[in-house]
């Protein structure tokens, strides 16, 4: 029963040598064929998970030193470069590439002594809410089979939650830790933007994107962004700042803390099972001495328009390198270079052509001004909104989504399933970390996630601050699963 | 009268010029490839130059301050931040699908290229100087093609003049000018051959004392300086003849077929593509601060131009104060040489010496100035030699010859064969004795008025001193002697 260890668990057994590194993979990888078959989460497993975990063994038993994650189990969202195994970020479009490098978060795993065992289904490219835009299979959630896991990391959020894995990561450009996070009932963790390097990161919108851990614990969470951030020089956009050992952030102590309650994420079509739970959450930290502060969001409103302009555009100039000529899918039959161009572009799904199509028209000349100009305009306007809120706040306390897992199939329109992230947009507009934890089950045994966002690099406050919510309105394991 | 010149009575063309220069870093402008030329096809490639996915840009530093040094010679206004943006179109030899090229925040704006036209200093206003990175390069075999990414991802500058250009003629000296620049101040070597340095002109034409300017053409793909001038002038005289004829010039892009000698379109400006160029999210601003600034201003050398300028005010010729400062390293040299021996026509005896015997030597070896064998030192050795009366002046060109094969300093030359003029009167007088007195003829021809029998006696005295005869004191005693 070594699945339902937590990743510090895990380690600290394997350092005792309680637990060998090689048995622990060998288990979870039984478990895996065992149970993913239904589940769906994983697209592809590492040949090497085996001799990376005697290796880990052999080191251990020469007193070589080890990493924080010695032995333990990983497992990476598939828009997630790892070398010499198949990358495919859930598009027919890299069917079949083997990449030739490792993402900088795959290198410091691997010396942190991680054991990567395999990649996670997501939706195509990123795009999506539910992992249903995956051109591979569909993924459910492990709490509820007839519901969808969330998305886009709906295989990371689906695989920890089922024990598949020790802690997986994902990647968040709109919500997209945090949302299956939430759905799936696992701690995610968007850092802030440039906390982590991108390198290796199979961009979705360059100036969003953000790779973060998804785990069972807020402790976990804290020990995989320990290993993961950091300055990269292969990567511009990542903070040069030093970082701090996160876990000792984890005092349990809200005393004092001013948590702020924005009106605007509270208005609206919100399930009332969330709101509930999220009172019980706001309840837990004014137990604990936290003084909650009513606060306002005023652009809140403009988030998602503001993101499905800029996303869609930064999407469509990442997306320009898939065009059949160097690897991935390749149309063999095109008569000219236009000809094939078209037909090997065709192998998008078709949420990605929809995005590639608004960014397109978003960047055309003489509409810049118009469209990314002016949304780049709210962004600033948004992330002014948090700068002015955290003059009197330490952490933002929100819904993660306005409503549980829904059932596959249900978003039936596009702008349907885009305001199921309408509480995420923001926090990656205004570049801020933001984590979701579970606070609690809905009237249909379906968990519930509260969300916290922080100050720009203060990831410690907010998962200080989910550490008290999960200590009290902790949700356990998907029932039906051993 | 020219053809050309007789149209140009009536029309004037304008002319713009847009060159991309290679930087000469060690590595691309956004990854750790080398750049070198050469290479086989795709050795100098890694994920980012092959556009795999996950990748992003770094930009090399050192191609900022390369391009810095062109802003600040240019008297360009450097941008404090500047920023890279994308610029997209699909072509096999684009691996990401953009360009990571500048737009509207580009490095430098505002600067002028100062040129050497028709002997005077002419300032072209230069538009804009912006940074971005290379494509690859398209090779087409038979019905196959392929892609070769090496020149991918290498960083250039793009320099804009404005359409100040009234010939093609003037173009090409804008050219020459720039790669005398950039070579001058080491950010390229700039090889036309080599694609290090190439250029497209806009080019138009308008009935003179019109304000408006007429349609433009852009012409791709001129990688010579000749056929710059080529180019140009056939598409001045094609605008011209197409205007006369009452047709209208359609605004398109013009790639030049240099075997052919004409121009073909490529494509019209209604089909011409939309870059959608935005800020590129992977790179931050490019900052510019006050010591990378002060950094290059103190490393700016003196500039061919002004260094033209000191020569020519220093009574040079300007066609040799232009040779001279052809390349760094030989104006170095002149003034290396002139400095070892001032003097108020130092420089124009240096300069003719420099120019004649030594680029002539150099060219015979197929040496660089770099690799000159006889260093300033020993060049004005030389030159003082013969300006001082010790030697002659063609005893000084065999001095030279000796000096520049093997090194040895010219002094020892001049001692050990021992040509030393001879000045001495005394001793001149008794050899043109010796010569009067063994030719009684031409003494009589002479003096009944064949003045054409003076260079006998002349080469008469040569002969018998060796070639070692002061020729001026030499003709004054013999004026003397023979009385006329």
């Amino acid at each position: 029963m070594t699945h339902w260890l937590s990743a510090s668990e895990t380690a600290a057994h394997i350092a005792s040598g309680e637990l060998t590194a090689a048995s622990a993979v060998d288990a979870l990888l039984g478990r895996i064929a065992s149970v993913d078959g239904e589940l769906g989460a994983f697209l592809a497993m590492d040949p090497r998970a085996h001799d990376a975990a005697a290796e880990i063994d052999r080191r251990r038993a020469a007193g070589e030193p080890q990493g924080p994650l010695a032995g333990v189990p990983i497992a990476l969202k598939d828009n997630l470069v790892t070398r010499g195994v198949a990358t495919t970020a859930a598009s027919k479009m890299l069917d079949g590439w083997i990449p030739p490098y490792d993402a900088t978060v795959v290198d410091k795993l691997r010396a942190a002594g991680a054991i990567i065992v395999g990649k996670l289904n997501c939706d195509e490219f990123a795009m999506g809410s539910s992992t249903e835009n995956s051109a591979f299979k569909r993924t459910r959630n492990p709490w509820d089979a007839a519901r969808v896991p969330g998305g886009s990391s709906g295989g990371s959020a689906a695989a920890v939650a089922a024990g598949l894995c020790a802690g997986a990561l994902g990647t968040d450009t709109g919500g997209s830790i945090r949302q299956p996070a939430a759905f799936c009932g696992v701690v995610g963790l968007k850092p802030t933007y440039g906390r982590v390097s991108r390198w290796g990161a199979i961009a979705f919108a360059s100036s969003l994107d953000q790779i973060g851990p998804l785990t069972r614990t807020v402790e976990d969470a804290a020990l995989m962004l320990e290993v993961i951030a950091g300055l990269d020089p292969r990567d511009e956009t990542s903070i040069d700042a030093p970082v701090p050992r996160y876990r000792d952030a984890l005092t349990g102590d809200v005393a004092g803390l001013r948590v702020g309650i924005p009106h605007e994420y509270y208005e609206g079509a919100i399930d009332a099972d969330v709101r509930g739970a999220l009172e019980r959450a706001k309840a837990v930290l004014v137990e604990r001495g936290a003084e909650v502060v009513d606060i306002t969001l005023p652009h809140t409103q403009h988030a998602l328009p503001a993101y499905y302009i800029v996303a869609p555009a930064e999407a469509s100039s990442n997306l320009a390198r898939y065009d059949g000529i160097r690897f991935g899918h390749a149309a063999t039959d095109a008569k000219s270079l236009q000809d094939r161009y078209m037909r090997s572009r065709a192998a998008f799904g078709t949420e990605v052509k929809r995005r590639i199509m608004l960014g397109t028209y978003a960047l055309r000349s003489g509409y810049y001004e118009a469209y990314y100009k002016k949304a780049q305009q709210i962004r600033t306007l948004i992330k002014r909104d948090f700068d002015k809120a955290f003059q009197h706040v330490d952490v933002v306390l929100t819904p993660t989504t306005p409503t549980p897992a829904f059932a596959f199939g249900a978003k039936a329109t596009p702008i349907e399933m885009y305001q199921a992230d309408v509480f995420t947009l923001a926090c990656n507009l205004a570049g801020l970390p933001g984590i979701s934890v579970p606070c609690g089950l809905s009237g249909d045994g379906l968990p519930i996630g509260a969300q916290l966002l922080g100050k720009p690099l203060d990831e410690a406050t907010i998962l200080r601050t989910a550490h008290v919510i999960e200590k009290v309105l902790g949700i356990g394991h998907p029932k039906g699963l051993a | 009268m020219s053809q050309l010149d007789a149209l140009l009575g009536t029309w004037e063309p304008v002319i713009g010029l847009e060159v991309h220069v290679q930087l000469a870093t060690k590595s691309k402008a956004f990854s750790p490839s080398a750049v070198k030329f050469g290479a086989d096809p795709n050795s100098l490639t890694d994920p980012l130059v092959l556009g795999m996915p996950g990748t992003l840009p770094a930009f090399n530093r050192g191609a900022l301050a390369l391009a810095l040094k062109l802003g600040v010679a240019t008297g360009s206004k450097i941008r404090a931040r500047a920023r890279f943006a994308r610029k997209h179109y699909f072509y096999p030899d684009l691996p990401k699908g953009y360009q990571i090229s500048q737009y509207d925040e580009p490095l430098c704006e505002d600067g002028t290229l100062e040129i050497i036209h028709t002997g005077v200093v002419r300032k072209i206003k230069l538009q804009r100087i912006h940074l971005e990175e290379d494509a690859g390069k398209n090779m087409h075999v038979g019905a196959v093609s392929h892609v070769d990414l090496n020149r991918a991802g290498v960083p250039l500058v793009e320099v804009v003049s404005a359409p100040e250009m009234h010939g093609a003629e003037e173009a090409a000296e804008f050219m020459r000018s720039l790669h005398r620049l950039v070579r001058w101040l080491d950010i390229s070597e700039a090889d036309m051959e080599k694609g290090q340095m190439r250029c497209d002109a806009n080019v138009s034409v308008r009935r003179r004392g019109e304000d408006r300017l007429g349609t433009r053409t852009e012409l791709k793909n001129i990688n010579s300086f000749k056929f710059v001038h080529h180019a140009i002038e056939h598409e001045i005289v094609r605008q011209i003849r197409q205007l006369e004829r009452g047709e209208r010039i359609v605004q398109e892009t013009r790639l030049w077929d240099a075997d052919a000698g004409t121009s073909q379109p490529m494509r019209s400006k209604e089909t011409a593509e939309d870059y959608r160029y935005f800020p590129d999210p992977d790179l931050p601003p490019l900052v510019v601060d006050g010591g990378m600034m002060s950094g290059t201003l103190r490393g700016m050398p003196e500039l061919p131009v002004a260094r033209f300028d000191r020569y020519v005010r220093a009574g040079i010729q300007p066609d040799d104060a232009r040779t001279l400062v052809g390349e760094r390293a030989l104006a170095e040299y002149f003034d290396e040489t002139v400095k070892a021996h001032p003097g108020e026509q130092s420089g124009r005896v240096i300069a003719n010496w420099i120019l004649g015997e030594l680029l002539g030597a150099l060219n015979a070896a197929s040496l660089g100035i770099d690799a000159s064998p006889m260093p300033p030192s020993r060049m004005s050795e030389l030159v003082k030699l013969v300006e001082d009366g010790t030697i002659s002046g063609k005893i000084g060109k065999e001095v030279f010859e000796e000096s520049f094969k093997t090194g040895e300093a010219p002094a020892a030359i001049v001692d050990r064969r021992g040509v030393q003029q001879i000045s001495d009167e005394a001793a001149l007088w008794e050899i043109i004795e010796e010569v009067v007195g063994a030719n009684p003829h031409q003494v009589q021809g002479y003096q009944a008025g064949k003045d054409g029998l003076f260079g006998f006696f002349v080469g008469q005295v040569m002969k018998r001193t060796g070639g070692r005869a002061n020729p001026v004191i030499t003709s004054d005693l013999l004026h003397k002697r023979l009385g006329r």
